[in-house]
């Protein structure tokens, strides 16, 4: 037990790499979202077109592929960067076809009549979507994104196995120079996720069960 | 869908000007774009005063003229398929026991299959593989397969779950009152239709489990990300890495497709059929799995805690 709590001092390293790659890259990827959702739903077919691509493609290469591609080939191509800022721009292409997603289906899950109504009261598009449909998007949009998120705090391990720092790194760090204590050293790395990713499916079950009620 | 449709009038005259010339910007700035990330990777580049070649040179490309060079992709695209196939196998199984054990009327069953679900979910599928393979010493495929077993395993267990909790409750009722068990109920009747109604979650889940086989990369699993970028990679020299990595993610990408579109493919199918993915649309279900799951055991509750105000 004491050598465990001599570990916290790295533990807390990790946890606050962790932390900070799931703020950065969430933030970014809700602003790189929402651009591709605008897109996705504009009266411009070509950029339509491409937001729906961009979604497929981002959606269905795996992350670790991305993290290499940062890593190791951007690199060479002539790109050099600190690990964690290539980290930040994996994770955020990564999440951002989901968060797209996420909010595309609270747009859809508008009923139609709201937006016709808002048409036929003389609203344009941008007044259609801004004033009458994003409003009542938002709330259902929520609950979703809240799971993109806990999905996000679970990849952001993936940037451990390539050179950043954060909780999966410096667990795998402690466990190798502390072979004694194996268990309660991953244990602790489990808690401590759980600590980020339960709250946040607690929140969105309750916010769902409310809404979907409320509907 | 028909949202899309409804936010803007049908273009008049000068809307559709408008719309052309927003597509001719558009179409402008994106091919500007990629013809300047092309320029970008096909000019040659100086590195420590030696020219090296751009990323479109033959002497870049040319040891996929080799065909040992594609028995060795095709040997990392099988270890690949192989860990998938088994960890699909096993992760809809564990999911079959899971929801049963998790949709018990047994108290001191459903209770820690509750807790112990949500610790797995909760988790990196990444750290569960350190674990196993540190503890257990299984070796990686073990390791890669079996933490994904799990982890898969749970999901697809909350989805057979809310499939079980969307279904009407007359078939249950009509089972019982023919004289069936609970658990002849469950499985002859309830079971099948839960699951052909959850069918496209699970694939689109089954395609999450294929993307996370990568992770084998970090704890040492020859699949292809391992067997391309590393292995080739070193023994061919690191002037075949964008190469390798562009031959990868083709391959990722017809895998992965094919499978989006047999998901997509399948919920139609179930939609025109069945009666309960109509009105939420296909295309949401497949998007993301865990939040149409989600959103499936909230109605589910909220229709109850409506019967139950009837009763």
């Amino acid at each position: 037990m004491a050598q465990l709590w001599s570990l916290m001092p790295q533990f807390w390293e990790g946890l606050r790499a962790t932390l900070l790659l799931l703020a950065v890259s969430g933030g970014l990827a809700l602003v790189l979202g929402t651009v591709i959702t605008a897109m996705r739903i504009s009266p411009v077919p070509v950029l339509r077109w491409f937001a729906a691509v961009w979604t497929e493609v981002a959606r269905n290469t795996p992350l670790t592929l991305v993290f290499f591609f940062t890593a190791f080939v951007l690199p060479m191509l002539g790109f050099r960067a600190p690990f964690l800022l290539l980290a930040f721009v994996a994770l955020t292409y990564y999440t951002s076809p989901f968060v797209a997603e996420a909010l595309r289906s609270g747009i859809n899950g508008v009923p139609v009549g709201q937006a016709e109504a808002a048409r036929s009261i003389g609203l344009g598009f941008g007044q259609t979507v801004s004033l009458v449909v994003l409003p009542q998007a938002f709330r259902m949009t929520i609950p979703p994104l809240i799971n993109v998120y806990i999905a996000l705090t679970k990849n952001t391990s993936v940037a451990g196995g390539f050179f950043v720092v954060e909780l999966f790194a410096s667990t795998r760090q402690l466990v190798n120079d502390n072979g004694n204590i194996v268990i309660p050293i991953l244990v602790l790395a489990a808690a401590l996720y759980l600590a980020i990713t339960v709250p946040l499916g607690l929140a969105a079950v309750q916010l769902e069960k409310r809404w979907v009620v409320s509907r | 869908m028909s949202a899309t449709s409804v936010l803007f009038d049908a273009p008049g005259p000068r809307a559709r000007r408008a719309s052309l010339v927003g597509s001719i910007v558009s179409i402008v700035v994106l091919v500007a774009g990629a013809a300047w990330i092309v320029a970008l990777l096909a000019a040659p580049r100086q590195s420590g005063g030696v020219r090296l070649p751009g990323m479109f040179h033959e002497s870049r490309w040319d040891i996929f003229l080799d065909p040992e060079v594609w028995t060795f992709i095709g040997s990392g695209v099988v270890a690949t398929l192989q860990a998938a196939a088994v960890a699909a196998v096993g992760a809809i199984a564990l999911g079959v026991v899971f929801s049963l054990m998790r949709s018990s009327r047994l108290p001191w069953v459903r209770i820690p299959t509750a807790v112990m679900l949500e610790f797995f979910r909760g988790m990196p599928v990444l750290l569960m593989m350190l674990f196993i393979l540190l503890v257990a010493s299984t070796g990686a495929f073990w390791a890669v397969v079996i933490a994904l077993i799990v982890y898969n395993g749970t999901l697809i267990g909350e989805a057979l779950r809310a499939g079980l909790a969307a279904l009407p409750r007359g078939q249950r009722e009509a089972a019982l009152s023919l004289g069936m068990r609970e658990f002849q109920s469950k499985i002859l009747v309830e079971f099948p239709q839960a699951f052909r109604q959850m069918l496209p979650i699970i694939v689109a889940q089954l395609v999450v489990l294929l993307k996370d086989t990568s992770l084998g990369y970090i704890v040492g699993y020859n699949e292809i990300i391992r067997s391309n970028m590393n292995n080739l990679a070193s023994f061919f020299g690191n002037r075949y890495l964008f190469s390798l990595f562009i031959v990868t993610l083709v391959i990722y990408l017809t895998i992965n497709l094919l499978l989006s579109w047999f998901a997509r493919w399948l919920s139609w199918r179930t939609a025109s059929g069945g009666h309960l993915t109509k009105d939420e649309g296909a295309a949401p279900g497949t998007a993301d799995p865990t939040s149409t799951i989600r959103l499936m055991q909230a109605s589910a509750a909220a229709r109850q805690s409506e019967d139950n105000r009837h009763d």
